[in-house]
């Protein structure tokens, strides 16, 4: 089947359709890992977006459910060159085709993922709709394109309710905004009791469970969209307790401390961008997955210092804030998909809790 | 850091000759290392004994010493220069080892100079075999349960505790020399003492078998702040048991979840964190196929092969990088030289595939054994790049150039169904044909992979193109879109004419129709994610193009030489390089199509554009459709090019220089004679015949011996001596399994002088830069032969006469451009054997002890200019006060079964130089730099043929003469016994011990001079002994020439004292 890919500007891809042939509306990104699809799939921080996977052959290896970081799909749309048919290894239970069709997620293959990543690349990140109708009526589809918008997607991907996870170690609370499995695991792997907790849950009932240390993590969308959110980490930050942030957990801190958030022109997906620790001069290769970036200027050198930056572009990748246990960063150290490089700041929040104690 | 303001003076270490498993690539790291080092203010001082590189030019090092590489030439540079530091992971295995050498006798101490990139200890800790396993026990990195040993008996207590079958590595040698898997017993005492005696330090590992896991590699590289990145991965489609560079491998990793692959990158990037690397270092994994268990292989703490291939595949310029790290720098201070915006310090993505091939030389070594092992066996590679895997695989095997354009091989679809089957478990270089006619035959693919190991996405990807195979042969109708998925897939128009029974121009006119074009993309290291400006391009079919020809400048498509293979080798590299530099600087865009990974010639910044793409009509038809060039240069990329005129012409592209028809003329036996015939200039007589009838009259009415050889082919691909009708029909019989488009010659053989002339002309004037003589007399093919310039024993008359002949020749043929001509002197007559009006072999050469730049002037007189406007004199130039001899250099012990014994078809892998103001210290310095270090024993076996016995006894009384104990088998014995040499009997080989054999097992024999008798009727003794030689590591040779040459360089140079040239000086 015949599936077309728009975007707001009027592109349009002409592909084959794979998985489900639902028409979508999302925002189109775009990701650069060679490997992990099925991480970029199950990654909450994707949703309300469809990914263009830049590596043309998708699927080479099929689904190992355990990789999945998260218990369905939360991408929108996936784009690629490829789909294999015939996947190989031997984890694999079943090939990325039957696991979109089984999740209900559109897709569409054979266009050229190239080209539509210098389109995104050159007029930044844009919405645009995946369909099999091929009579499609390009003014209606634009204007029904534009009209779209995200919303705050944190509640769709927040869990519903508290959920403990045991363990020997240090108590955790987890602030769900779309948590990947892998950071949970990361924890639990250093023997930390974890509490996941809804995103808007008020901060006096997670302080009540009096937990050693705060975990704030990814999650998708543009971080001003979580008010309340904010005004409950603002709560947590004037206490004591540590507290480590990834991604959007590290953009909403800044924003609950004064500083601001922006719009990146297409943001960066994949999973080797260098970022560089500003205290050794060390760099690390990261995975990264964000459309938003803390803007540097409105830091208050009061309040934080830069602790990490991007080696390709120069934006924030952490903040280390001043007189406190807090650690954030913008990227990744849970990795999945991508390099285990930075995994050691989970040893270090560690240590936060173990310092303050 | 910044860079260490210390080092202000480096020597660079480069590989010596090429040899099977030290290649080209290293002339390409080196080259680009060089020039990075330049680009920082440093004063690069060169050594490397293979005149025919690029990295030994004057413009591309400060100081430039074409030396033998040893460590005392390298110890005298040293001390004569002065440098304050030495880099020595440019030159691979040859380089690393004589660093070490010079470190560990504490000579660079002494000297002040320091090792820079990797330290000693780093080297140390990765190439002893002990030091590895102790460091990966260190770090819990799993190695395969393994023991160094240095003995039989502990190899066999070893082997008895873990079983059979067990692998052997040699410490410290290229390409796995004498490894290879052990069943029995028997196997591994061979191996192990093979592997003993050649290891440099008499080290052997012997390890579980992993045979059959994946193999995968990571190309890593790390800075001194610690900061480490993989630049690439890759997966080897032949599992392990199969030599990397023996193996199809793919770019990046296919088969592997992100959980393994990190698992392996953290691995990776832990080893090189412990050895404390500075610099680009390979790491090889061995992946259990169906757990997550792994083993760490070998690392390489150096570039190497397949870094060459990562960094062409990535577009990431590894050696570059790593000459910065050498200097100082780290990785996020290095800008990327792709996008000018990122910095060393991320990783490629790709979104493209890679497929490398191996090129083997079965097709010199008929005889050879084509098994492939860990035993690297390839002389070069090609590389493709497609958007899939059969896409990209395709276009490698027709790069390959050997015949063979997609999946269907030679006489395989006429094999019984039970043969295929009992192939598939042939590991060769024809197993691929092999399971793509098994899938035909309809073998289910799990069968297929229980017995090769290749992994089931591989087998299901030529599954894929299998069933193309078959849409296309039972297509009623090429509609568009069966023609467009078989484009995608890259099947040549060839091709699906051959499946469709229609001519490949009626395929193409159908595809124009269809509107069904290549397109290009570029290669970016970042998958489109920054803007980049390097014009670095692939072909796809599927998408759009990003390539917007610029039409401001006149635009030259240089082609190239594909890749390196016996009789077409580096040289050719080095020509296109220097040619497309010459026209950029005259104001030209230019344009390289190659596919060659390892090569100079395909890195992003020699040409304005680069084509990384197969080298055949219908692939440079496309770019020419693109980039509608003003004109093509192919009298550069030696045969490959030279093929390619005929289609140029076909698309509209003028050729530039020699014209087409002239280069028929040369080729085109009738036309060359009347040629011959107007400038009165005699060649042997000969005949043109094509069937095997024909040739035997032609042979019996020129009279034994003659030389029978295919027109149009390099490095004397096919050509034989035959001295009875016997011969004549088994060379016919080889030459015509492939249909010869073109006439076979059969010539009068002459056993005179060799002598050999390049020359440039403009079409009114010639520069001959010199007059080249071969050691060795005719019949010996001239890139085998020993080769000595300024010519020794030529009159000033017959040196007239050569440089008359060539001026008529070449005004004749109306070469614009190069021109190579072979002579023979015989009976002080000149015959001319051979015109070739193109770049040769011997261009680098003598282009470097001449000092004349010839590519460079026969590029600009393509483009029109006069030779006389250059500030030359026309004619041959003055000689140089400088003796410089090219020595040729084999890789038989590489290749089990080879005939070693030289003959008209070219042998040799590489070359090296010796030049000294003295010709026996020349003579001496070659032979040294091709490895022959003698005496050691002072022992040798002498046995020649009937017709040679009476001119060894001279050779045998000047050894004898140098202390030399003679062992001759009976009739050789005699007949210097009768002359008075003292001489040894010894039993020949299918006699009672002790004979031949039991004595070169003894290893105490330096030398054996053995004449094999001419045509098919060589003895099978000759052979045994030759081969028994090469295994044992004893210098064998197979003319007496060469014996005089060997018997002159050990009689009278100086040995110790050896004085060194600056070439850039000349």
């Amino acid at each position: 089947m015949k599936a077309f890919l728009i975007l707001e500007d009027g592109h349009v891809f002409e592909g084959k359709s794979v998985g489900s042939a639902k028409e979508i509306i999302s925002e189109i990104v775009f990701n650069t890992s060679m490997t992990g699809y099925l991480e970029v799939l199950t990654d909450p921080s994707y949703a309300g977006q469809s990914v263009c996977m830049t590596y043309p052959l998708i699927g080479n290896y099929g689904i190992c459910f355990e990789d999945m970081e998260a218990d369905r799909p939360w991408n929108m749309g996936f784009i690629v060159r490829e789909i294999a048919k015939t996947p190989s290894n031997f984890r694999s239970v079943e090939s990325i085709g039957k696991f979109l069709t089984d999740n209900d997620i559109t897709g569409i293959e054979r266009i050229d993922t190239r080209a539509l990543t210098k389109i995104l690349r050159e007029k930044g990140t844009m919405r645009g709709m995946i369909t099999t109708n091929e009579n499609y009526d390009l003014e209606e589809c634009l204007s029904r394109i534009r009209a779209w918008q995200m919303g705050h997607v944190v509640l769709d991907v927040t869990s519903k309710e508290k959920t403990v996870y045991p363990g020997d170690g240090y108590k955790v609370a987890v602030i769900d905004l779309g948590v990947k499995k892998h950071i949970v695991k990361s924890l639990q792997e250093r023997g930390c009791q974890v509490t996941v907790y809804p995103a808007e849950t008020d901060a006096e009932e997670i302080l009540a469970d009096e937990p050693d240390g705060i975990m704030l993590t990814n999650g998708p969308g543009d971080p001003k969209d979580n008010v309340k959110t904010i005004a409950e980490i603002r709560k947590l930050f004037a206490t004591d307790i540590p507290i480590f942030a990834i991604c959007l957990g590290h953009q909403l801190l800044a924003l609950a401390s004064g500083a601001d958030t922006v719009k990146m022109k297409y943001g960066h997906r994949g999973a080797n961008h260098p970022v560089r620790d500003l205290k050794t001069g060390k760099c690390y290769i990261s995975t990264q997955n964000h459309g938003y970036v803390v803007k540097e200027d409105t830091v208050d050198r009061d309040i934080a210092e830069v602790s990490f930056v991007n080696v390709n572009d120069g934006t924030v990748e952490g903040l280390h804030y001043l007189g406190k246990n807090v650690q954030t960063v913008q990227f990744h150290p849970e990795a999945c998909a991508g390099p285990l490089d930075t995994d050691y700041l989970f040893d270090q929040f560690m240590n936060m809790m173990e310092v303050s104690k | 850091m910044p860079k260490n303001p210390n080092i202000k003076k480096v020597v660079v270490i480069g590989s010596g000759p090429i040899v099977i498993g030290q290649a080209a690539e290293f002339d390409y790291a080196g080259t680009q290392a060089c020039r990075s080092l330049k680009e920082e203010g440093i004063c690069v001082v060169l050594i490397n004994s293979n005149p025919a590189t690029i990295m030994t030019d004057k413009d591309i090092a400060d100081k430039v010493y074409i030396e033998p590489l040893t460590p005392d030439v390298v110890r005298a540079v040293i001390e004569k220069e002065k440098p304050d530091s030495v880099l020595p992971t440019l030159g691979g295995q040859a380089a690393l080892n004589i660093a070490m050498e010079l470190e560990e006798t504490g000579f660079l101490q002494k000297h002040n100079v320091r090792l820079i990139g990797t330290s000693a200890k780093t080297i140390k800790k990765a190439e002893d075999r002990l030091e590895f396993k102790k460091t990966m026990e260190k770090i819990n990195e799993p190695c395969a349960p393994s023991e160094v040993v240095t003995n039989i008996k502990d190899g066999l207590a070893f082997v008895q505790k873990i079983g059979y079958p067990v692998v052997l590595r040699p410490a410290y040698t290229l390409g796995g020399s004498g490894g290879g898997i052990a069943n029995n017993e028997d196997e591994f005492v061979e191996i192990l003492m093979n592997g003993l005696r050649l290891s440099r330090v008499g080290q052997v590992l012997v390890e579980r078998c992993i045979a059959g896991w994946k193999e995968i590699e990571y190309e890593v590289m790390r800075d001194a702040n610690g900061t480490c990145i993989t630049v690439c991965n890759m997966e080897n489609m032949d599992p392990v048991g199969v030599h990397t560079g023996d193996s199809i491998v793919v770019a990046p990793s296919q088969t592997l979840a992100d959980k393994e692959h990190q698992m392996l990158r953290s691995a990776a990037l832990n080893i090189i964190s412990e050895l404390d690397i500075r610099g680009g270092c390979n790491v090889q994994f061995a992946l259990h196929p169906s757990t997550f268990e792994y083993c760490v292989i070998e690392v390489n703490p150096r570039v190497s092969r397949s870094s060459a291939l990562a960094s062409k595949a990535t577009g990431y310029p590894i050696a570059k990088v790593a000459a910065k790290i050498a200097l100082g720098y780290n990785l996020d201070e290095i800008k990327n030289a792709i996008t000018k915006k990122t910095y060393a310090s991320f990783e490629p993505a790709l979104d493209y595939v890679v497929v490398k091939i191996p090129r083997l030389p079965f097709d010199k070594f008929i005889k050879a054994s084509r098994k492939l092992t860990t035993q690297m066996k390839a002389t070069g590679e090609v590389m493709s790049i497609c958007t899939n895997f059969e896409g990209a695989l395709m276009k490698a095997l027709r790069s390959l150039e050997q015949h063979v354009d997609s999946l269907i091989y030679e006489n395989l679809s006429q094999q019984e169904d039970e043969v295929i089957k009992k192939e598939l478990y042939r590991v060769d270089d024809r197993r691929i044909f092999v399971i793509a006619e098994a899938i035909r035959r309809e073998v289910p693919l799990s069968v297929i992979h229980d017995i090769t190991k290749i992994d089931l996405w591989f087998l299901d990807k030529l599954a894929n193109i299998v069933k193309e195979e078959q849409i296309l042969r039972e297509a009623k109708e090429l509609t568009k879109e069966i023609l467009f998925e078989a484009k995608r897939l890259e099947f040549p128009d060839s091709v699906i004419g051959g499946l469709t029974g229609k001519s490949e121009q009626e395929i193409k006119e159908l595809r124009y129709g269809y509107g069904i074009h290549a397109v290009y993309k570029m290669v970016d290291t970042c998958a489109a994610e920054f803007e980049a400006s390097t014009p670095y391009y692939y072909s796809c079919y599927d998408g759009e193009s990003e390539v917007e020809p610029d039409n401001s400048k006149k635009k030259i498509m240089v082609l190239g030489s594909g890749p390196i293979r016996i009789g077409q080798g580096i040289e050719f590299d080095y020509c296109s390089v220097h040619s497309t530099w010459a026209l950029k600087a005259h104001g030209y865009e230019t344009i390289i199509v190659n596919n060659n990974p390892e090569t100079v010639s395909t890195d992003f910044d020699i040409a304005d554009k680069l084509y990384f793409e197969p080298l055949t009509a219908e692939d440079v038809e496309s770019i020419v459709n693109l980039e509608k060039p003003d004109g093509a240069v192919v009298q550069f990329g030696g045969q490959t090019a030279i093929k390619l005129t005929e289609a140029l012409l076909k698309m509209g592209v003028p050729i530039l220089g020699t014209s087409a028809e002239n280069v028929d003329a040369a080729e085109d036996r009738e036309l060359f004679d009347e040629i011959l015939e107007k400038c009165c200039i005699p060649r042997p007589a000969g005949k043109t015949v094509f069937s095997r009838e024909e040739a035997l009259e032609a042979a019996n009415e020129l009279g034994y011996p003659v030389l029978v050889r295919p027109s149009y082919v390099l490095g004397g691909q096919g050509m034989q001596i035959a001295i009875s009708d016997k011969d004549i029909i088994e060379f016919m019989d080889v030459i015509n399994r492939h249909v010869q488009e073109h006439p076979i010659l059969v010539d009068k053989y002459l056993m005179g002088k060799e002598i050999e002339v390049d020359a440039v002309c403009d079409g009114e004037d010639i520069i001959i830069p010199g007059i080249m003589e071969h050691v060795e007399r005719a019949g010996i093919h001239s890139g085998d032969s020993i080769s000595v310039y300024p010519a020794q024993s030529l009159s000033k008359k017959i040196k007239r006469v050569i440089e008359d002949y060539t001026k008529k020749l070449a005004m004749n043929l109306h070469v614009i451009g190069l021109i190579n001509i072979q002579f023979i002197v015989y009976n002080e007559e000149v015959y001319v054997i051979e015109v070739n009006p193109r770049s040769s072999r011997t261009v680098p050469y003598i282009s470097k002890v001449t000092g004349i730049p010839i590519v460079d002037l026969a590029s600009r007189v393509i483009i029109g200019e006069k030779l006389k406007d250059m500030g030359y004199t026309p004619g041959l130039q003055p000689e140089s006060e400088y003796y410089a001899i090219k020595m040729p250099v084999f890789s038989f012990e590489k290749l089990r079964g080879a005939e070693i014994s030289l003959g008209p078809e070219m042998k040799s892998t590489g070359e090296c130089l010796g030049i000294s103001k003295d010709y026996n210290e020349a003579l001496y310095k070659a032979f040294l730099g091709a490895g022959v270090q003698l005496p050691k024993h002072k022992k040798m076996i002498l046995t020649v043929k009937d017709s040679d016995k009476l001119e060894a006894v001279e050779i045998g009384r000047r050894f004898a003469a140098l202390g030399y104990e003679i062992y001759a088998t009976r009739s050789t014995c005699r007949v210097l016994n009768e002359n008075g040499v003292p001489a040894k009997k010894i039993n020949k080989v299918e006699e009672p011990s002790q004979n031949l054999l039991d004595l070169i097992l003894t290893h105490e024999i330096d030398l054996i001079i053995d004449t094999p008798s001419q045509g098919v009727e060589r003895s099978k003794d000759g052979f045994i002994i030759r081969r028994h030689a090469i295994e044992t590591g004893v210098y064998c040779l197979t003319s007496l020439d060469t014996a005089h040459a060997l018997l002159t360089s050990l009689e009278s140079a100086d040995r110790h004292n050896l004085s060194l040239v600056d070439i850039s000086e000349i």
